[in-house]
């Protein structure tokens, strides 16, 4: 058996045993309440200089961010982005109850399928979970109201993101998973898939020189709904 | 994987002596460095995350057996499943059954340096699988039938002109006359080309940059978005990891990823994160509904205990070949195996043997960039010296340097001696050169003038000197 044989190497160079049961015990601890490391001070600021770091840092990862006051404004600010970007009014949209909620009627130029990302999608719009101030990251755990394919097939990528999701440090948004997600299948709050994605898609392996647009989309467009008031600069 | 690394030295004058390789390390050094350096400027805690990066390896790998069984458990739980392989050849067979249970005719890959240390494609091949390297560099690679030359960068030695004559010579059914204008045009032609084959392939296999136990998770770390579509898009997902990229928790795993990104390209965070974690559940959409991991040894476990273990600390940044004076000068490819630069000085003997590979930790200077940039602080300088120690206690360098070594030793070991020798030493060549100001050329030491000039020496030894300002000093008090 090679796991035994593995296993064994491994004891052997570290001249020891199996751990017997209490040191298992700690590790075991460690891992249910796992240590919290160093985070960044960037993100350690007010709620307003929170939302500020993430569309910063959205933009320095050449994606784009537009607020939005309510659900409500969802079917103007894509019909309008789409219109700007020269890209057709078809998306395929996460079969999410937030995206579907929202009364489309008021642009019937768009036109939308919820279901997952097909190879032949321009478009997708997905909802994300959380969403990372430390480097502009949003945090997409597959589920079957959030296809993974959404997030990878199309060439323009529109996110929706809730400013009462945007955490400071990538550990807050891990904490939000633990707490409200239960796997199905495992019991614990790991999904099939979780993707933190920062900015749109690109390689730099042509002589090193970033280009955008690589298997992913080429571009990464945040619908950032404005619904913490405690996010809101004052004026 | 063949190694030419006893070919080291032929290797490097090869590459030396290589006016396109030459062009594109010039190239490509400077950028990685001043990305890196910028990074590290913005996040002022960079310096304290090294610790904490090395003491989170360290815990890791002293519990190693405990946290592999609890990893492996989590990812029965999520429905996968581990395939232990404590050699290359049971891991290439372990793969090989996995696609022929799953009747598969191509496979896509995602970058993974496991796979190059396995030899994976040939093996495939062999069996009649034709697997499709969807890593951009990656891609071009394998069309042009080589290895790559860096561990994150495979096409670092590679230059624009390079790929538009692989493209011209690899898609013969697009027109002969497009234009490339810009280096955009080549990515825009491999995504064309690469859609269709992460569509049909029946199973994907990636690497892993870390296993988190606590979840029975595989993280990878793309830019392209290229490793996400070949987990999700076939039926089979098979993840590619050694041992020692298992640690405890979310948690840790988190904070060696802000090492990563800014260690390695210079970003603060790679485009695309991902944390696989067993097959696709129900009611989701997409995802592959077959998840296996295998899980590697290959010469990792003898390393524990002894003092290489540092370096399985490694989390395969790239920084010190990126900072690191011979790898820029040769290129990857001299080093003869998987692993280039000061990483890969250290880490082939373990793997492939010092007889084979014995000039790789003597190509240093010990310069100590390496050590200097490495986000998990391996000390490599001093790991490459362990590996000269162990060389020299084998018999395994030639006769002549032993015998040099033990003249110096002699004299070393009798201080008054040392520095009478030193003395005459100066002056004799103080004498010799007079009115010179360099040696082009010395006798016993053509090798060493062949590539540079030796200063004439002026003044004193170091000791004379040394005691001379001491005496100055003293009198100034």
């Amino acid at each position: 058996m090679s796991k035994e044989a593995i296993l064994g190497a491994i004891r052997r160079g570290l001249r020891r045993g199996e751990l017997p049961e209490d040191q298992k015990a700690m590790l075991r601890a460690r891992m249910a309440a796992p240590p919290r490391h160093l985070i960044p001070a960037r993100s350690r600021v007010s709620r307003p200089e929170q939302i500020a770091l993430f569309i910063a840092n959205v933009e320095k990862e050449f994606g784009t961010v537009e607020r939005i006051p309510d659900l409500d404004a969802v079917p103007a600010a894509v019909a309008d982005y789409l219109a700007a970007q020269n890209q057709p009014p078809r998306f395929a949209m996460a079969p999410h109850p937030e995206l579907q909620g929202i009364d489309w009627s008021s642009r019937p130029m768009l036109q939308f399928e919820a279901r997952k990302g097909e190879a032949s999608d321009i478009v997708s719009l997905q909802s994300a979970f959380a969403a990372v101030a430390e480097t502009g990251t949003l945090m997409l755990p597959s589920d079957a109201i959030r296809p993974t394919t959404l997030n990878l097939l199309p060439d323009v990528a529109m996110v929706l993101v809730r400013a009462s999701r945007i955490v400071g440090a990538y550990e807050e948004a891990w904490d939000l998973l633990r707490a409200e997600r239960k796997d199905p299948l495992t019991g614990g709050f790991m999904p099939r898939n979780v993707m933190l994605v920062t900015g749109p898609s690109r390689s730099a392996d042509i002589e090193q020189t970033l280009e955008l647009g690589a298997h992913g989309p080429r571009m990464l467009h945040v619908l950032l709904l404005d619904d913490d008031p405690g996010a809101v600069a004052h004026a | 994987m063949l190694a030419t690394s006893p070919q080291f030295k032929e290797n490097a004058r090869r590459a030396m002596a290589d006016p396109g390789l030459q062009k594109a390390l010039t190239t490509a050094k400077g950028a990685f460095l001043q990305r890196r350096a910028a990074a590290v400027e913005r996040l002022p805690e960079f310096e304290q995350l090294r610790n904490v990066g090395r003491d989170i390896k360290n815990h890791a790998l002293a519990n190693l057996d405990f946290y592999l069984e609890t990893y492996a458990e989590n990812v029965e739980r999520a429905g996968g499943k581990v395939h232990w392989c404590s050699t290359p050849d049971e891991a290439r067979a372990a793969v090989l059954k996995i696609c022929r249970d799953a009747d598969a005719r191509t496979v896509t890959k995602g970058k993974s340096m496991i796979s190059e240390e396995l030899g994976i494609n040939d093996h495939l091949e062999r069996h009649g699988i034709t697997p499709v390297e969807t890593d951009l560099g990656e891609y071009i690679i394998q069309l042009r039938k080589e290895t790559p030359s860096h561990i994150i960068a495979p096409a670092f030695h590679l230059n624009v002109e390079d790929w538009e004559e692989s493209f011209r010579a690899a898609h013969t059914d697009l027109p002969k006359d497009r234009v490339f204008h810009e280096r955009r045009d080549l990515l825009t032609e491999a995504r064309a080309r690469l859609r269709g084959k992460f569509l049909a392939a029946d199973v994907g296999i990636t690497g892993a940059n870390f296993l988190i136990a606590e979840t029975g998770s595989s993280v990878i770390v793309t830019n392209e978005g290229n490793g996400d579509l070949t987990q999700t898009l076939p039926r089979v997902h098979i993840a590619l990891a050694s041992i020692e990229k298992c640690v405890p928790t979310i948690e840790d795993a988190t904070s060696l990823l802000r090492l990563l990104a800014r260690s390695a390209t210079g970003q603060d965070f790679s485009v695309y994160t991902t944390f696989s974690t067993g097959v696709r559940r129900e009611g989701d959409l997409d995802g592959p509904q077959e998840y296996h991991v295998v899980l590697i040894d290959g010469g990792r476990s003898d390393m524990i205990g002894t003092e290489f273990q540092d370096m399985l600390r490694c989390i395969r940044c790239a920084a010190c070949m990126n900072h690191c004076p011979v790898y820029g000068t040769t290129g990857g490819h001299a080093y003869g195996w998987v692993y280039p630069g000061p990483m890969g000085a250290v880490l082939t003997p373990s793997l492939i043997g010092v007889e084979k590979s014995g000039h790789l930790p003597n190509a240093s200077t010990f310069c100590g960039r390496c050590e200097s940039v490495c986000p998990v602080k391996i000390p490599l300088p001093n790991l490459m010296r362990h590996w000269r120690e162990r060389e020299f206690e084998r018999h395994l360098r030639p006769g002549a340097m032993r015998t040099n070594l033990g003249v110096w030793a002699w004299f070393a070991r009798r201080p008054g001696f040392y520095r009478w020798a030193a003395r005459m030493g100066i002056a004799a060549l103080g004498l010799l050169g007079r009115g010179k100001g360099a040696f082009k050329s010395l006798p016993m030491a053509g090798n060493w003038t062949e590539g540079r000039d030796l200063p004439v020496p002026q003044g004193g030894t170091f000791m004379a000197q040394y005691a001379k300002r001491q005496r100055e000093e003293g009198r100034r008090r």
